[in-house]
């Protein structure tokens, strides 16, 4: 499959994104939602990140896109630290993120959903429309080819001029995907892909996620969809209460006791 | 020119310059989600400072520095400008209806500073007299009507290619994004503090340029034309026309200002005189009902916002 506009780490040599959690810690007043994690995502891995209601998942994502400062420890990127920074930096630096609840923006066309995304377009300078508008236009050209053909490869196209707030909860996932595909990034991070989406669509979603990690893209996905985790992760990290408490392949970590005893609440002797 | 067309030049010049506004607050509101409930604060800051710039020299007044009227209208705008960065940066942290009411009491204080520093601005009787821009090229009033409502219908007609050719352009896109979800553009790599600070600045800039004109063609400026009463007007010119479209904003800026003064002519008129005084309440009960029956029967106004809006994607 022609890998066109799409990122392809593998063919260039080696993929991106490795993923350092160290120590986080995030405190709402007395409670620690997370309480001093840390893993890492692997380089052109497939990281899945479960645990039961209120472990701490999404804290970890927003406080790891930079949505939410934290109170303790690091996260590194390739290396380097992007704590402390801004979302928008974050994201510039090559970590995209999806959220639980779908963020399309509503009144504006899938297409446009897509098309804002690359960072640092001549356009986004509103002199620049009146005073270089060849410039422009050829960037905003080379823009839609690619928002094209990322659209297309999400399963997009027939709803590339609806609002986005008119189409399906599924396909608002796939706009979000679509969006973080634009930048280019390393590392995307999915929260609950598969939730709220219907079975032929959630295969398209597992399809394209594979596809893209053939291609060197790492994600770090929060799921509570057992199948869908299983199938396609590499490794699977299990927070419980703020706390990593098993890590590993998926067949070690759905037989740890400790991790049953975290879904189930029975205590396992 | 008989009396009726010499009243409609007179109407379409004010009309104009507040279209100016209108689309002034459209790119805040309009696309980019800014509820600036101080639009006359700005506006006054425009007119004022024109004025001080524009005006001959007097004794106990500070400024008359007799400029030429294209640079006092440009120093107008530089303060307005000025004006809208401080409070920006002030406010902007603020979202929807505390924003509104931030920039509302900003712009009220605005009003008292004009009644009341006398020394700057001439307090309750405002600066009078103040040259009006080539009058003295033409014979008659009539005429110079005529001459200052091309003018303003050509720099209405610029601002309006200038917007259009601006928001229609990846620059547009983002000041959606910002409207629609200020968190999902922070995460796609957008700087919504930034955006929204510079849509602010440049929106207020519009309308200090209406406020100039506005001085230059009354020749004077009082403090009476910067009620939050022209606030309310602006915005339901903004929501009759259609919020995010700049030619919605020309529309409902002639629209909502063609009902308020021919409420006003026939309340004049038909009004016995001893309640003349009670019949502005009219005009603004006019408006208001034009606001509701908009809200319910067309919510996105006469001309309401393109699906699409960059030109590129066509």
């Amino acid at each position: 499959m022609d890998a066109g506009p799409l990122p392809d780490r593998a063919a260039r040599g080696g993929a991106a994104g490795k993923l350092e959690i160290k120590n986080v810690e995030k405190r709402f007043g007395a409670n620690r939602a997370v309480d001093g994690v840390s893993f890492t995502a692997e380089a052109g891995r497939i990281t899945g990140l479960i645990g039961p209601n209120g472990a701490g998942k999404t804290t970890l994502f927003n406080a790891v896109a930079g949505e939410m400062p934290f109170d303790g420890g690091e996260v590194l990127l390739d290396g380097t630290r992007i704590d402390s920074l801004p979302p928008y930096k974050v994201f510039t630096r090559g970590l995209a993120r999806t959220f639980q609840i779908p963020r399309p923006f509503p009144r504006m066309t899938v297409l446009e959903n897509v098309m804002l995304v690359p960072p640092g377009q001549h356009g986004e300078r509103f002199w620049n429309t009146w005073l270089r508008p060849g410039l422009v236009a050829r960037q905003e050209r080379e823009i839609l080819e690619k928002a094209r053909s990322i659209i297309e490869f999400c399963g997009l196209s027939p709803v590339e001029r609806q609002l986005a707030g008119s189409i399906s909860g599924g396909q608002q996932k796939l706009v979000e995907l679509a969006r973080a595909l634009m930048a280019d990034p390393k590392i995307v991070l999915l929260d609950e892909p598969g939730a709220g989406v219907n079975p032929a669509l959630l295969d398209t979603i597992v399809d394209r996620i594979v596809e893209l990690n053939k291609r060197g893209l790492t994600f770090l996905i929060i799921e509570h969809n057992m199948d869908f985790i299983m199938s396609l992760c590499d490794e699977i990290v299990v927070m419980a209460t703020g706390k990593v408490i098993a890590r590993g392949t998926p067949d070690s970590v759905i037989s740890a006791p400790q991790v049953i005893e975290a879904y189930l609440g029975g205590a396992v002797e | 020119m008989s009396g009726f067309a010499a009243y409609l030049v007179f109407f379409l010049i004010v009309a104009l310059t507040y279209s100016i506004v209108t689309m002034g607050l459209n790119l805040q509101w309009g696309y980019t989600g800014l509820f600036n409930a101080g639009v006359v604060g700005f506006f006054a800051i425009g007119a004022y400072g024109t004025a001080v710039l524009v005006g001959p020299d007097r004794a106990q007044l500070i400024g008359g520095f007799g400029l030429p009227f294209p640079v006092a209208v440009i120093g107008g705008m530089v303060l307005a400008a000025l004006a809208a960065l401080i409070v920006g940066l002030a406010t902007l942290r603020l979202r929807e209806e505390y924003l509104a009411i931030a920039t509302f009491g900003i712009a009220i204080s605005i009003q008292l500073v004009a009644l009341n520093f006398e020394a700057l601005t001439g307090g309750a009787q405002g600066l009078v007299g103040l040259p009006r821009p080539l009058f003295e090229l033409f014979g008659s009033p009539g005429a110079y009507n005529m001459f200052y409502l091309c003018f303003v219908a050509v720099i209405a007609i610029l601002v309006y290619v200038a917007l259009e050719v601006a928001v229609r352009s990846p620059w547009g896109r983002m000041l959606k994004a910002v409207r629609e979800d200020e968190t999902a553009a922070r995460s796609l790599g957008k700087n919504p503090a930034a955006i929204r600070l510079q849509v602010f600045v440049l929106g207020c800039t519009l309308m200090g340029l209406a406020g100039g004109l506005y001085v230059g063609f009354i020749g004077y400026v009082s403090p009476l034309d910067f009620l939050p009463i022209l606030t309310f007007q602006i915005w339901a010119m903004l929501i009759v026309g259609g919020s995010g479209n700049n030619l919605g904003a020309i529309v409902g800026a002639v629209g909502v200002w063609g009902l308020w003064t021919m409420s006003g002519l026939g309340i004049s008129r038909l009004l016995p005189v001893a309640y003349q005084s009670q019949g502005g309440a009219i005009q603004v009960i006019l408006i208001g009902l034009l606001i509701v029956l908009t809200l319910i029967f067309r919510p996105r106004g006469l001309i309401g916002e393109t699906e699409a809006v960059s030109r590129h994607t066509r």
